[in-house]
């Protein structure tokens, strides 16, 4: 058994919430006291049915207003997997929450109301999936029994759909055709589409694999925190601990800190107080190295033979998510795993229009929930990977100065 | 299929690792909040392997409203003698005499909202800057929403339209003086996640989590344990019923399931079956309105 985290890409109104609330539904994951409560809230509504996106609606505020504000995160398990979605809201002006959301997403459900096809939103929910690079796509065509669970329907979405995935790369896209609100597809196949040959929403979700995903070539540890005990039978022990975002070590391996490029060997590793051969990600481990050499927190344990890119200048996406606006000049705290240094963000290149895909070039700033190019300088070298390549070393957030507020969101290019 | 397989509480486990690390590595004066039930034990045991040899950078704090189960402190007092680590405990009780708070009066009379103030002065106290609790996101609707680094404003209240955004496995920590940061390792673990890891890890728990026989009355269709801390009506039956306790908080507060479940495999064989939530179950303090969670959290409740 391992677990699936996903996002589900959306809005109210392409039965996100009701499809959420149909999974932990049909998955028995709603249990009777959670069950009588939207009950009872359903029926201070007009219509009266019971009303699935409430399971979701988290704050007082949500509830009134019928709208999601924030990021949800829900769970559910059957015997192959545990499930955690991250529910997100669709609309532009929650882009920053979907970033969020996708950031730990290896799958993303991109919802299309088979009505209305491959509408603006899909693809910015598309590109949005693209840019975090989710590495798992499934369109859900959804409210199939409102066009008469008919075929055609369902084919021109998936040609119209195959061209966005194509212009944006993504590469694992599956189609599946729904109803929320009746079930259809969703834990099991549904016999009012004949004509469907694939699996349910849940039988693709419990078997897609993601474990490949995981990256065992470039070995990247952060150093989290230093463990020294102070007593004497324990006089010289001195381990880094942290987790293996990628790759493998074994004991004896040929090691570079960096940013420092000082080499040195694995001399061991333990996982809880056990030593072992090797270790990968994302395993939590300590490592104990044959010299004794400087390293603190925020610095990385590599492997000699592959090496991260260490710079102080670069070119980043950056998803803006402060509400006073980026200005190029202005300076930040930049976090990448452990690692915080001052940073500046220079020139915008270009701001993207996250509906169209279309550039806008040198705009004069960034405002909340847009998508730019830019360079950014930092006040000591990082060692870090492009995202498209390693997701784990090559995303970064930038941090009010003043306020400590997580302004941005960074894609290293 | 790759090489390296990694089981789902693995993953789980070594998640929580990091965010101790993460936890202890950015904060000066860290506390780990200790209350005795089993997502607190499960937080000691995570903390155990992700700082031993070493010695834990943080004390245990326990809040203790006096209205605890005997075995639950008890049991308190002794893991921290085992793991030689160092246990801070502030009363309510005295938070009650020195600042003159009014006891809650009632049959069930909780001092639940009164450990805020106790909290908030310990927190003052030893200039706290982290605590670490084991608040998980599937107990309830608003801790669904919550951060795990979830920032908190001088006078401790969560503002959940005010939250940092979270992306990857990144931790912004960076908090003003007089503010502080509640860290939830285990957010992402279910209660089920929970016992099969005490399960496979064989980490002991207070004996009341057990099937024992016990004196208790029906309230409104929960069993509540008979104590010198609730008022018995003559109307009240003490009933003597075999149950165990699915969460430890107040006596006055917590509610007893019926159960001849005396071993871990027939815990999470009930759970597994069970047609009600953890807090439904258990947790007279949740019932009062729909959002009384999500109001706690704002006053500085964990």
């Amino acid at each position: 058994m391992d677990i699936l985290r996903f996002i589900t890409a959306g809005s109210v109104d392409d039965g996100k919430s009701t499809l959420i609330g149909r999974l932990l539904y049909d998955s028995k994951s709603i249990l009777i006291d959670q069950l009588e409560a939207i009950e009872k809230q359903s029926k201070n509504r007009e219509d009266g049915e019971i009303d699935l996106a409430l399971l979701t609606d988290g704050l007082r505020a949500e509830r009134e207003q019928g709208i999601t504000i924030d990021v949800a995160y829900k769970y559910f398990s059957t015997p192959k997997r545990k499930f955690i979605i991250a529910d997100a809201p669709g609309h532009i002006q929650y882009t920053r929450n979907m970033v969020t959301g996708a950031s730990n997403s290896e799958l993303a459900i991109i919802l299309v109301d088979a009505r209305n096809g491959v509408a603006e939103q899909t693809r910015r929910h598309s590109i949005i999936a693209s840019l975090l690079n989710i590495p798992h796509i499934v369109v859900a065509i959804n409210k199939m029994d409102l066009v008469e669970y008919s075929e055609d329907v369902y084919n021109n979405i998936v040609i119209d759909y195959t061209e966005v995935a194509k212009s944006l790369g993504l590469k694992d896209v599956k189609y599946i055709p729904i109803s929320a609100l009746n079930g259809d597809n969703i834990v099991e196949k549904s016999e009012k589409f004949l004509w469907y040959e694939g699996e349910s929403l849940l039988d693709h979700l419990e078997k897609v694999e993601v474990a490949n995903d995981i990256n065992y070539t470039s070995a990247r540890f952060p150093v989290q925190y230093v463990i020294r005990p102070q007593v004497d039978e324990l006089h010289d022990y001195r381990g880094y601990a942290g987790k293996i975002i990628s790759g493998v070590y074994r004991k004896g391996d040929r090691a570079t800190i960096q940013p420092s490029g000082i080499e040195t060997t694995i001399k061991a590793i333990e996982i809880a107080g056990k030593e072992v051969a090797e270790a990968y990600a994302p395993q939590s481990v300590v490592i104990h190295l044959q010299d004794d050499v400087d390293v603190s927190r925020g610095d990385m344990i590599v492997l000699k033979d592959n090496q991260p890119i260490v710079e102080q200048e670069f070119e980043a996406l950056i998803c803006w998510m402060g509400n006073k606006p980026l200005i190029p000049g202005n300076k930040y705290l930049f976090q990448i795993n452990s690692r915080v240094v001052r940073s500046v963000v220079r020139d915008i290149e270009y701001k993207l229009d996250v509906n169209t895909l279309q550039k806008i070039d040198s705009p004069a700033k960034a405002e909340l929930n847009d998508i730019i190019k830019a360079t950014i300088k930092t006040a000591s070298p990082i060692p870090m990977d492009s995202y498209k390549d390693l997701r784990e070393n090559g995303g970064a957030i930038l941090i009010d100065e003043t306020s400590f507020v997580t302004v941005g969101a960074c894609m290293i290019q | 299929m790759s090489q390296y397989q990694f089981d789902y509480l693995d993953q789980l486990e070594s998640e929580a690792i990091h965010i101790f690390r993460e936890v202890a590595g950015q904060f000066e004066r860290p506390a780990l909040l200790f209350s005795g039930g089993k997502d607190s034990i499960t937080l000691v045991h995570l903390a155990l392997k992700a700082f031993r040899p070493g010695k834990f950078p943080f004390p245990l704090v326990h809040i203790d409203t006096g209205h605890n189960f005997p075995e639950a402190l008890a049991y308190r007092d002794e893991l921290a003698k085992t793991i030689g680590e160092k246990l801070i405990v502030r009363n309510v009780e005295d938070t009650i005499k020195e600042k003159g708070l009014t006891e809650p009066k009632g049959k069930f009379a909780s001092r639940n909202a009164l450990q805020t103030y106790t909290l908030l002065d310990a927190i003052e106290e030893f200039k706290f800057d982290a605590l670490i609790g084991g608040a998980r996101r599937d107990e309830e609707k608003a801790r669904a929403k919550e951060r795990i680094f979830s920032v908190r404003d001088e006078f401790g209240q969560w503002n959940p339209k005010l939250q940092r955004p979270e992306l990857w496995n990144t931790y912004n920590g960076k908090i003003h003086k007089g503010e502080n940061v509640r860290a939830f390792p285990i957010s992402n673990w279910t209660e089920l996640d929970v016992w099969n890891y005490i399960r496979r890890e064989n980490i002991e728990l207070p004996s009341i989590y057990f099937s024992h026989e016990r004196d208790v009355i029906e309230h409104e269709g929960q069993l509540v344990a008979v104590s010198k801390f609730i008022t018995l009506d003559p109307t009240d039956t003490v009933l003597k019923k075999q149950v165990r306790y699915r969460t430890v908080g107040d006596m006055t507060c917590t509610a007893a399931v019926e159960s001849h479940a005396s071993r871990i495999d027939d815990i999470i064989n009930e759970i597994i079956a069970t047609k009600t939530s953890e807090r439904g179950e258990t947790r007279i303090d949740d019932k009062v309105s729909e959002a009384a969670m999500e109001d706690r959290k704002k006053g500085g409740y964990f």
